[in-house]
């Protein structure tokens, strides 16, 4: 339970990262609707902060502002949408949307009624909680990354490392003929014997 | 309630008021520095006019700015226009939150704080987006283009750099960073605390890849091509004048002694006197960290005097081909090491 001081901050960030993930549907601008999106990471991060989880935290910072969202506000300013023809079709998906919004409604009630109730796996429970004071969120993390969850930390890295692969194969192109590229080690390794000659020119002959 | 939260909140506020002071008037003559070196080494007298020696020409410059009308395009965005100086500035002052100036002097000694400053500084490339996007003209959305992908790259070495030094010391608070550096290379020689024992030596190709990165990170020459104004006249600050004109340089310059300051506290051992016996321990810290951090703010500036400007491709090939995978071997081979040896 937050108090005090921690709750008005607490409040203050909900509440700007609840207007904010409002503006990211309601602004009329999509480059807008991303930046108030990037408003609500910031304000996510924020809420970590408060609980302590200073690492997922600044993580998420890099991770997502720093990187995801720059390249996403990227898309999306290059994009040349006619904002008001959008805007005109939104209706038609509303049912969709509306039973999207249903099912994490719902889903989110059953985990905070779950946790009302304390209906927590005993496996949870049983693991050893470091205390804050001695081993702070970072170290602690690493702790158990390491060594319990090293084989899903793994697979998750080979899992990026193939899209990443993907990504890359998808966009190579065959080199094109007659494009003069830089030859950076050959620029490096002249050497004025083999660039320069000199010549003795005869009076009147030329080269 | 008024002892637990309105006094230390007070307490705050003060520290952060004399820290901001100090630093605008600490960038105000970092800029006129900057102004007379590259003088210096073009054998001209930079600004010599306003107060003695030309002191107070960055307070002029401030004047001049503030009482100019800003023009805001009609074309542009006009609310987004506005925010992006502010973001740019604001963030590149945040960061200075968590900089131990000497032992004990930060804002705020947080558990996670090279990660704060290195978030801060991936947030900084906003400011140049959304002026780049808000300016609604050509030459700023080329500026923002090139400059997101240029911070996304060389943050990329960054991070490295920083893992490497993260291995060596075992945590993220930067007061423990620097107090790690009294114990290293010197030492296990049977050395007294000497500069020898800072990681600029041990760690000596990543000191050189940091300060490279720095330089593309913070858009300096020879990495400015992000305003490159031989190509796309001012990047993203064609649009801009008077105050948020002012407020953009503001950023930069504050930005660029963050990273003068990280270099320090990474690898020139902070606050740390170069040789730890009588007549350098009677200095405080704050006089030594001032000291490296001119020192590294020297560096940076002859490179602006002397390196000309890099292509785009040579410098997305720099950041890709030639420092991404130095950076990551020296992470394994750093690893490696401090693993055999047993010396973390």
């Amino acid at each position: 339970m937050i108090t005090g001081l921690g709750a008005a901050f607490f409040y203050l960030f909900a509440f700007i990262a609840i207007l904010s993930a409002f503006m990211v549907i309601a602004a009329r601008n999509p480059v807008h609707s991303v930046l108030y999106l990037i408003l609500t990471f910031f304000n996510a991060a924020a809420l970590f902060l408060l609980t302590g989880a200073e690492f997922l935290s600044m993580i998420l910072l890099v991770v997502y502002v720093g990187a995801v969202a720059v390249l996403f506000l990227f898309v999306v300013m290059m994009l040349d949408v006619d904002f008001a023809s959008m805007k005109r079709g939104a209706l038609e998906y509303a049912p969709i949307g509306a039973v999207v919004g249903v099912v994490l409604a719902a889903e989110l009630l059953i985990v905070l009624a779950g946790n009302a109730t304390h209906i927590v796996a005993p496996a949870v429970t049983a693991l050893p909680t470091p205390d804050p004071a001695v081993r702070h969120n970072t170290a602690a993390l690493g702790d158990i990354l390491y060594t319990d969850y090293i084989f899903y930390f793994q697979i998750a890295g080979m899992v990026l490392l193939v899209a990443m692969i993907g990504a890359i194969v998808l966009t190579l192109r065959a080199p094109r003929p007659n494009v003069k590229r830089q030859n950076m080690a050959g620029q490096v390794a002249r050497t004025p014997a083999d660039a320069i000659e000199v010549v003795d020119v005869e009076t009147g002959k030329g080269i | 309630m008024f002892e637990t939260y309105v006094i230390p909140g007070l307490i705050i506020l003060l520290q952060t008021l004399v820290l901001l002071v100090a630093l605008l008037v600490f960038t105000a003559f970092i800029l006129y520095a900057d102004r007379k070196i590259w003088a210096a080494v073009q054998s001209r007298r930079g600004p010599n006019v306003v107060g003695p020696w030309g002191l107070l020409q960055s307070f002029a410059d401030l004047l001049k700015f503030v009482l100019k009308e800003p023009i805001v395009p009609s074309g542009s965005n006009k609310g987004i226009f506005l925010l992006a100086p502010f973001v740019s500035a604001t963030l590149a002052l945040a960061a200075w939150a968590v900089i131990p100036l000497a032992d004990g002097w930060s804002i705020a000694s947080v558990n996670v704080g090279i990660l704060y400053v290195f978030a801060i500084s991936s947030l900084e490339v906003y400011g140049v987006i959304m002026a780049g996007w808000a300016s609604n003209s050509k030459y700023p959305f080329l500026g923002a283009l090139r400059s997101a992908a240029q911070m996304v790259s060389y943050e990329v070495s960054i991070g490295f750099v920083i893992v490497t030094v993260l291995l060596c010391v075992g945590s993220l608070n930067l007061s423990d960073i620097v107090m790690a550096q009294t114990d290293g290379i010197g030492t296990r020689l049977g050395l007294p605390n000497t500069f020898l024992d800072w990681h600029w030596l041990g760690l000596l190709p990543m000191f050189v890849i940091f300060f490279i990165s720095a330089l593309a990170e913070t858009n300096r020459p020879p990495f400015d091509l992000v305003e490159a104004e031989s190509e796309l006249v001012a990047g993203h600050m064609i649009e801009y004048s008077s105050t948020p004109y002012m407020l953009f340089m503001l950023g930069e310059y504050i930005a660029i002694l963050l990273m003068c300051a990280l270099t320090t506290v990474l690898f020139l051992g902070g606050w740390l006197p170069p040789f730890d016996f009588a007549p350098f321990t009677w200095l405080p810290g704050i006089f030594w960290f001032v000291l490296k951090l001119c020192m590294v703010f020297f560096m940076i500036s002859m490179v602006k005097a002397f390196v000309p400007r890099y292509r785009y491709d040579q410098l997305m090939r720099l950041g890709w081909k030639v420092f991404l995978p130095i950076s990551l071997f020296m992470v394994f081979a750093t690893a490696a090491f401090l693993k055999l040896t047993g010396w973390a």
